[in-house]
């Protein structure tokens, strides 16, 4: 009986030993998706957290890891675990959009700021007291589109084909397109959809091919995007490619092959980032990003989609200081200081561009934050004008 | 959508067709002699098109480190029931070896021709025989940990097993072949014109191998000891084991048969699309569509189905692509409701 009692109070010892050091440390809950459709975006932003700093002024950081599946419900699951069991300081996540809204109401609720790493503006936008709480790091639609409607508008294009997944990306592409379309007299003459999985889009490409558009827009992104270029080369378009920042990963360019020559699609810098002219303000930060990862994980294996939760954890680096003095890491009013310092960031330079960010501006990137990029030879080429 | 629209659709429906017509028969065989509503066979689909793909960039395909593991278990569960039973262990002295060849040696063996062919450039025939004969063992493999102790077990149970089969196998899958996709180089790259329609060469490959595979399959089982075996369980259990089939065997021949079905159609759909480790599910729900309207016992109205599926799909790309799905699986809904209507309410515990 008297070892049992002793081995159930050496725990509780333990514990108190440790309890000390605990508050002196910065915990930072991530939920990412690494297995289910979004895992080519997941597993590059889980192997980039493993990179992230663990110690920022003076405290150590711990970074715990949760794979939600692309999954809403595991995602809202993990939240709810990360900021009451571990009591984290931070969220990141999550990979995917869907995820991230259903996770704003666990961050307002608890108090806890998150940083996002998903797509859609509508994570912070409009801005209310919910949205307080998060931010995001990947570029708006919104910046891709623009770049994308003006490289058109410049090369002559009148009339555009647009076929993308038929799910929030693909309708949230559309939507942004046919409003920038309309200001720059460029007309949209089909829209078509599909799915990840499907084996052959021959119905969707005839239809567009059917209106003779000057250009086709591909809004899917990873490998199933290859599917409708390919398809339209087969049943010989001869008109210009454009496909989104969704496909900017070297997978995209082993399964397209040949049929990708010449596309354009607009990409944070990171991708081509040793192009970059020397002047260019990203660059420094962005190479840094592919060094560190690259020495971890291999040559050529760097994706633009890490790059996103590298710059959570710089934004957490640029932050944390001023936090401090906020208080302590564990408590309410250290999340309220770390929130109001991620909101105050003032050219923070990270992998995908400089973030300037404002109570209503939660995501801070401007024109520095994507590049236009042609596929030459199988491989990512800086187009002309880095603007 | 004038003539050559519709026949450059018709073409592309039928080539689909052909391979949900091939999952069909194989969902309708396995749930004919094993009453499995085989969820997992859109999974040897993405299996199949994986090893064929990672083979043909000179990389190691990880299934064959899955059938080496499943070849393992099996051993392990074959040995614990031939000593739990008195009467299997006095044939213990010969069936035991015979089970070390089947679920050690041989999957060792494939192991290593991989290792050291995994290197080399294959002619296209070889590597597809590699790849089949790396999936196909899998599924035998896979009704013996699964299935075969649940042989007796209701439909509903088989269902759920099989739903956690197929969990399990997707994650393996994303383990084994990485989250992005993979395509393979087409068979042939000939494209035969006749009038404004081109017919590619590949579209007639897939045809011609369900056509073939679908005759076999005839054949076999009108001719063969062993398919009239394998339907006579699917016709009655309890019969077949009072003459003497052995529904085991039965069982495991259905699986290897699905195995071999769900490989191949992924052999043949690698070079057209890209596959996933996650993409056999939805190619597999299509073929179970046309098992559907089949009603999971005819063979041919299960091809046939499957084929509609195949054209309905293609030709509702073309008018609603953003309805295709939806249009495709509401199909079940009438035809469920037909077939409640017109069939005779038959009790499960009448065997």
């Amino acid at each position: 009986m008297k070892i049992r009692f002793a081995a159930a109070l050496l725990p509780a010892l333990i514990a108190f030993a440790y309890a000390g050091n605990a508050a002196a440390q910065i915990k930072v809950g991530v939920s990412v998706s690494a297995t289910g459709p979004a895992a080519s975006l997941g597993i590059p932003e889980k192997n980039t957290i493993a990179l992230l700093p663990r110690t920022i002024a003076g405290k150590t950081v711990e970074y715990i890891v949760l794979d939600d599946a692309t999954d809403p419900t595991t995602a809202v699951k993990n939240a709810r675990k990360l900021v009451s069991e571990d009591k984290v300081d931070l969220l990141i996540g999550s990979t995917v959009t869907p995820n991230s809204l259903a996770m704003t109401d666990v961050a307002a609720e608890s108090e806890t700021p998150m940083i996002s790493m998903a797509a859609s503006a509508s994570i912070i936008e409009p801005q209310d007291a919910k949205r307080r709480w998060v931010f995001k790091t990947p570029q708006n639609d919104s910046h891709m589109t623009t770049a994308i409607i003006s490289h058109m508008a410049d090369a002559g294009v009148k009339t555009v084909g647009f076929i993308g997944f038929n799910d929030a990306y693909g309708e949230g592409w559309y939507r942004e397109i046919s409003k920038l379309a309309d200001t720059r007299k460029i007309k949209l003459v089909a829209n078509e959809r599909f799915a990840r999985p499907d084996t052959s889009v021959t119905g969707q490409v005839l239809k567009i091919m059917s209106a003779n558009p000057d250009a086709v827009l591909i809004a899917g992104s990873g490998t199933p995007a290859a599917l409708p270029q390919k398809t339209l080369k087969e049943r010989g378009y001869k008109g210009k490619i454009y496909q989104t920042h969704g496909v900017a990963n070297n997978d995209f360019l082993r399964v397209c092959g040949k049929d990708c020559e010449g596309t354009w699609l607009p990409s944070g810098p990171i991708l081509v980032a040793e192009q970059l002219p020397d002047s260019n303000p990203v660059k420094k930060s962005a190479l840094a990003y592919k060094t560190a990862y690259e020495k971890a994980y291999g040559a050529g294996t760097v994706s633009t989609f890490g790059g996103h939760a590298w710059d959570a954890g710089v934004l957490l680096a640029n932050a944390a200081p001023a936090a401090l003095k906020a208080g302590q890491p564990g408590t309410v009013e250290f999340r309220r200081g770390l929130r109001d310092a991620i909101e105050h960031s003032k050219d923070v330079a990270g992998a995908h561009g400089i973030f300037n960010m404002s109570p209503t501006d939660h995501l801070g990137l401007d024109q520095r934050s994507r590049v236009m990029v042609q596929i030459v030879n199988g491989k990512w080429k800086l187009g002309g004008d880095a603007r | 959508m004038d003539l050559s629209i519709a026949a450059i659709l018709a073409q592309d429906g039928i080539t689909s067709g052909a391979i949900y017509a091939l999952l069909a028969l194989a969902l309708v065989l396995v749930f004919s002699v094993t009453r499995v509503i085989f969820i997992p066979q859109g999974e040897f689909v993405a299996y199949g098109a994986l090893t064929v793909a990672a083979l043909q960039s000179n990389r190691f395909p990880h299934s064959a480190t899955l059938l080496v593991a499943l070849g393992v278990v099996c051993f392990i569960y074959e040995v614990a029931a031939t000593l739990r039973s008195a009467e299997l262990r006095h044939g213990a002295a010969r069936s035991l070896p015979l089970a070390a060849l089947k679920f050690l040696l041989f999957p060792a063996a494939l192991y290593f021709a991989t290792r050291a062919a995994a290197g080399m450039a294959l002619p296209l025939v070889a590597q597809v025989a590699l790849a089949l004969a790396i999936v196909i063992p899998m599924g035998p493999m896979i009704y013996r940990l699964a299935f075969q102790p649940l042989a007796e077990a209701s439909i509903l149970v088989l269902l759920i097993v099989s739903v956690g089969t197929h969990f399990a196998m997707i994650g393996l899958g994303l383990v084994m072949f990485g989250a992005e996709g993979s395509r393979t180089t087409p068979f042939s790259d000939a494209r035969i014109d006749i009038g404004s329609l081109a017919i590619s060469g590949q579209s007639l490959v897939i045809v011609a191998a369900s056509i073939i595979l679908i005759v076999s399959l005839y054949l076999y089982f009108e001719r063969t000891l062993s398919g009239k075996a394998l339907r006579a369980t699917a016709v009655n259990r309890l019969g077949a084991r009072l003459v003497g089939i052995g529904t085991t065997q039965a069982g495991r021949l259905a699986f290897t048969l699905a195995a071999a079905m769900g490989a191949l159609c992924g052999v043949l759909i690698a070079p057209l699309t890209t596959v996933y480790y996650d993409s056999g599910f939805l190619i597999g729900l299509k073929g179970f569509v046309g098992a559907i309207i089949g009603g999971l016992a005819s063979y041919p109205i299960a091809a046939a189905g499957a084929v509609l599926v195949g054209l309905l799909e293609s030709y509702s790309s073309f008018w609603a692509s953003a309805l295709k799905e939806v249009i495709v699986f509401t199909l079940i809904i009438p035809v469920l409701l037909w077939r409640s209507l017109t069939s005779k309410h038959v009790e499960e515990e009448e065997e």
